[in-house]
């Protein structure tokens, strides 16, 4: 079933602060099996320049996908049991470092078909609590089948 | 932010060398537990037959992991690197063996921009098949 193309430009409300630590950063670096010092030694951080330790460029995925609750209403019409990750986008204002308060909202940008699939792109964009933009994310995903 | 690689050091067309990364089930479960995505296709693989895959498949987001880990060695600063995105188009198989799988990523610095800043155009295979394309990134140079 095709999706439906009234949801593109809504927005979620902004997500509840999610509180960068130092201990979660070190858990995703081991995750990902970089041993880099900056995600975890602050010394080594500041060396080069960082407040405390800073997280890698894929961190974010761990906190920016709020629009949850947009993908999952039905007048949407989305079969997750068909859904595979199509693109990923990280674009920084900054570095995210552990200490960071950050605030995101997910907005659905784009819904298209490619061939027999359908095509959702929602932007989310992050700043702290104070207001300062640090990054937006931007995550399509593909139902397959889904404009057969 | 300090990257170590000079802007003007660095030509257009300039290769980076590849690097292997292996992956093995232990990898997805750590992943899993730190990214939170719990989706059994990633390490349990009676699930991923059932859906019909041939095996566990790595996350994209692993995949992609690895190509962001190949840019930020090669920067020196992770937090040198502004821009990142990838396509996923193929999957990472990984068998429960002792050998897993091996993610190859290479590099070529495909355009030089203003403010000292770079694309890197990645490649990342395995099993002879590309597992990211359209995947570039840009760095903030010295």
């Amino acid at each position: 079933m095709a999706l439906n193309r009234d949801f593109v430009g809504r927005a979620s409300t902004p997500s509840p602060p999610y509180e960068v630590s130092r201990v979660k950063i070190k858990e995703f670096a081991a995750a990902i099996g970089d041993d880099n010092p900056v995600y975890r030694d602050a010394e080594a951080a500041r060396a080069v320049g960082h407040p405390d330790v800073i997280a890698p460029p894929t961190f974010p995925i761990v906190f920016s996908l709020v629009g949850g609750s947009i993908l999952a209403d039905p007048d949407l019409g989305l079969n997750f049991a068909m859904v595979v990750h199509g693109e990923q986008r990280f674009e920084y204002q900054r570095p995210i470092h552990a200490g960071d308060e950050l605030v995101t909202v997910s907005t659905v940008t784009d819904i298209r078909s490619v061939g027999r699939n359908e095509l959702i792109t929602v932007r989310s964009d992050v700043s702290t609590v104070e207001g300062e933009p640090v990054c937006t994310t931007y995550n399509t995903i593909v139902e397959r089948g889904g404009a057969g | 932010m300090a990257a170590t690689v000079k802007y003007d050091d660095v030509e257009t067309g300039q290769e980076i060398p590849a690097v292997d990364y292996p992956v093995r089930r232990v990898n997805l479960v750590m992943y899993a537990g730190a990214s939170g995505d719990f989706n059994p296709i990633h390490w349990n693989e009676r699930f991923a037959k059932t859906v019909g895959l041939p095996d566990v498949i790595a996350h994209g987001m692993f995949t992609m992991a690895q190509g962001g880990r190949f840019v930020t060695d090669w920067a020196g600063d992770p937090g040198a690197v502004v821009d990142y995105g990838v396509r996923f188009s193929s999957m990472v198989v990984v068998p429960d063996d002792e050998e897993g799988a091996v993610i190859t990523v290479s590099g070529i610095v495909e355009q030089k921009l203003e403010d000292r800043r770079v694309v890197v155009a990645l490649t990342a295979r395995s099993n002879d098949s590309r597992v990211l394309s359209k995947a570039r990134a840009v760095v903030q140079l010295i």
